[in-house]
């Protein structure tokens, strides 16, 4: 963003104090995911930066917590870090085939009272979770599928299917449905069509929408918090947890874990992106 | 001029084959929702509708005490109830006392006015050697309430079996003895006030979130591709990483030795001993919730500034627009659908949060939903949270439908 020449001082001015504020407000939003990355190689149990990693010390920095992490004894990490999988996989399974398929049918232009059904199919996402949490806890105790998987998953999926239908939707309105139209008038019927054609071409949207739906599921607190029993505990819960009694190191080694993960998925999520506009024929610049 | 109607192949005239098949593609659409639609509507809006039934539910205690409900029909309220009501009380509580089943009534009547819960433990103890007569004496002998008709006006007024009273508690009023509703003691009454910060907090990290995402997604919508794909990341990562990771590392900036203290005491601003407290009061809550939600604003508003030509600013400057008023004619009116777009999702999130100022928001810094959660989990009061519940929900679904108007639904994009 040079400026040319002729730009006079006070708008010269105006213009790097602005850039400044961009600058700051990119730092509020990525600083405090990397503060905590350096702490957890802390080889002290505090959690604030000692005088000894300011000078960069290698002493003052060790594997400790990771090592605590994995093979503590008492540790809860290794259950929650299956169930959260586990749960997170069938949720997105879940939401991703009902959403997919419902974002088809909402994309059809014979599709009536289009309007009301996506408000119904997104309102999961716009309703607060302490209320859906509250809702389906009793909902889930009167069917008796508290403190199961089962019940958390079939949470999850109505809490990601919101997302799925977003993305998917967003893909299909770029779509050409022509390529339908002909492979319609070659003799393919409608199912062979959509495995064929439609799906590998909206391939993008629907991954990044189980992208999503994995997310809210892996991340999701509220409604877990209120339906699981010992048992089903997951990474969330016992970061609430540990947050809640006594910070331990361990959380941030945990966390410092999920930052690596939230990065390789939101890199997946941007190359998918930039696939499906090349496909689409959107050019951004 | 006659008109000859043009036929199909199949023999039937055009509009009606055409018909016909609009109305098959119609049917195809619809199977294809059916299936999240009603999965939606059982484990979804089902509960939710539940949810409302129990807020107003008050049969729990009508099917406990029936007789006494009767008897209580006649009784005008002005003194002490007559024989014939301890009588019928006796005849509701007794069975309960004897199947050790009365620990419900306990603790629904101690809703209704505090002093039951020990009272009827006491008299659960006695009753089931009272003799057969004089009702009314052996009460009063177990336990004083029994002698107070506050007590007797208490289960009187709880005997419909609807009831909205949960509401009227919501903020902070109840129903007197003459069944007129009037404020609750000063002590008692906490929820407008919780109802009014978690407006003003929801409000504040909205107009927060506007002023700080507005330059950059307009840096972001401006920036050529190669760059802005980078800060993008900035936006995104925070995005899709962990809320409690987020919330940690905050309680880790916030904390009295952290990084933001330390700094405030380097550039001289606090001296060591007056450090300022940031965590466990509304500061941590207002910083945190502004950072986190901050990428629900960023987002839509980028992608309303991105379809806006750069021609428009540059043919307001060559009009003689100075860059300030063109911006003000010309660039700003065309963000606002952007700008609504993300102050009404922002407030939704925010009015509704709970994981953030359960654990960075101390006494001072809790929300709504901290209470809804409270009585979940902790006091048990599971009406009383449902009702909280639907007047909560019944906010978020009027600034839903405002959005849907002003906005779309169909507009809302993810990154």
């Amino acid at each position: 963003m040079a400026l040319p020449n002729y730009t006079p001082l006070h708008y010269r001015i105006w213009h790097y104090s602005y850039l400044v504020i961009c600058g700051l407000v990119f730092l509020f939003l990525i600083a405090p995911l990397f503060v905590i990355i350096p702490l957890s190689f802390n080889a002290e149990p505090f959690l604030h930066f000692s005088e000894k990693m300011l000078r960069l010390d290698p002493e003052a920095f060790s594997l400790r917590w990771y090592k605590e992490m994995i093979f503590g004894t008492k540790n809860p990490w290794g259950l929650a870090t299956k169930n959260s999988f586990i749960i997170a996989i069938f949720a997105t399974i879940g939401s991703t085939i009902l959403g997919t398929v419902a974002a088809v049918g909402l994309s059809s232009r014979y599709m009536p009272y289009k309007a009301a059904f996506m408000a119904l199919l997104i309102s999961p996402m716009i309703v607060p979770l302490i209320i859906s949490g509250t809702a389906i806890f009793f909902f889930m105790a009167k069917v008796g599928l508290a403190a199961t998987h089962t019940g958390i998953v079939l949470s999850h999926i109505i809490l990601g299917t919101p997302f799925v239908v977003i993305t998917v939707t967003a893909t299909l309105s770029g779509f050409d449905h022509s390529v339908t139209k002909a492979a319609a008038s070659l003799g393919s019927n409608p199912i062979n069509t959509f495995m064929k054609i439609t799906l590998p071409l909206i391939m993008p949207g629907v991954i990044s929408g189980a992208l999503f739906a994995f997310v809210t599921s892996f991340d999701e607190v509220v409604v877990v918090l209120f339906l699981a029993g010992l048992e089903n505990t997951t990474i969330p819960i016992q970061m609430w947890v540990g947050l809640r009694e006594q910070i331990s190191p361990v959380i941030l080694s945990v966390a410092t874990c999920l930052i690596i993960l939230s990065t390789l998925i939101l890199l997946t999520a941007e190359l998918l992106r930039r696939r499906s506009e090349r496909l689409r024929g959107i050019n951004r610049n | 001029m006659s008109t000859k109607i043009i036929l199909s192949s199949d023999g039937l005239p055009l509009e009606k084959s055409l018909k016909k098949a609009e109305r098959k593609n119609k049917i195809r659409a619809l199977l294809l929702v059916a299936p999240l639609f009603f999965f939606i509507l059982i484990i979804f809006v089902f509960p939710l509708v539940d949810m409302l039934f129990k807020s107003v539910d008050n049969r729990m205690i009508t099917e406990m005490l029936p007789n006494t409900f009767t008897a209580l029909e006649k009784w005008d309220g002005k003194e002490l109830p007559g024989e014939d009501v301890y009588e019928a009380f006796y005849n509701d509580f007794y069975p309960l006392a004897k199947d050790k089943k009365s620990g419900k009534l306990f603790q629904r009547l101690n809703y209704e006015k505090s002093g039951f819960s020990s009272g009827l433990k006491k008299t659960n103890k006695l009753i089931l050697n009272f003799e057969k007569e004089n009702y009314k004496e052996q009460f009063i002998n177990a336990h004083e309430i029994w002698n107070n008709q506050d007590y007797w006006l208490a289960i009187k007024n709880s005997s419909s079996k609807w009831s909205y009273s949960k509401y009227l508690k919501g903020i902070d009023l109840e129903l007197d003895q003459q069944k007129k509703i009037v404020q609750v003691e000063e002590e008692k009454s906490i929820h407008v006030l919780l109802w009014l910060r978690t407006l003003k907090v929801a409000f504040w990290v909205t107009v927060c979130c506007f002023f700080l995402s507005y330059p950059i997604a307009y840096l972001l919508a401006t920036l050529p591709m190669k760059y802005s794909n980078i800060l993008m990341i900035c936006v995104l990562l925070p995005f899709w990483t962990s809320l409690l990771v987020r919330t940690s590392s905050w309680m880790i900036m916030l904390q009295q030795e952290g990084p933001i203290n330390n700094t405030l005491v380097w550039l001289g601003l606090f001296t060591n001993e007056n450090k300022p407290e940031l965590m466990h009061n509304m500061v941590g809550t207002f910083v945190t919730m502004s950072q986190i939600l901050l990428p629900f604003m960023v987002l839509p508003l980028y992608s309303v500034m991105k379809n806006i030509p750069s021609s428009l600013m540059k043919a307001g400057k060559s009009l003689g627009g100075t860059p300030f008023m063109s911006f003000m004619k010309i660039y700003f009116p065309l963000t606002i659908p952007g700008i609504g777009a993300g102050c009404l999702l922002v407030f939704i999130l925010a009015i509704g949060y709970y994981i953030t100022p359960a654990l960075v928001g101390g006494a001072s810094g809790t929300l709504i939903s901290n209470v809804i959660a409270y009585h979940m989990k902790y006091s048990l009061d599971w009406a009383f949270a449902s009702a909280l519940g639907t007047m909560l929900l019944v906010g978020v679904l009027t600034i839903y439908w405002i959005y849907h108007k002003l906005v779309g639904i169909d507009n809302i994009r993810l990154g």
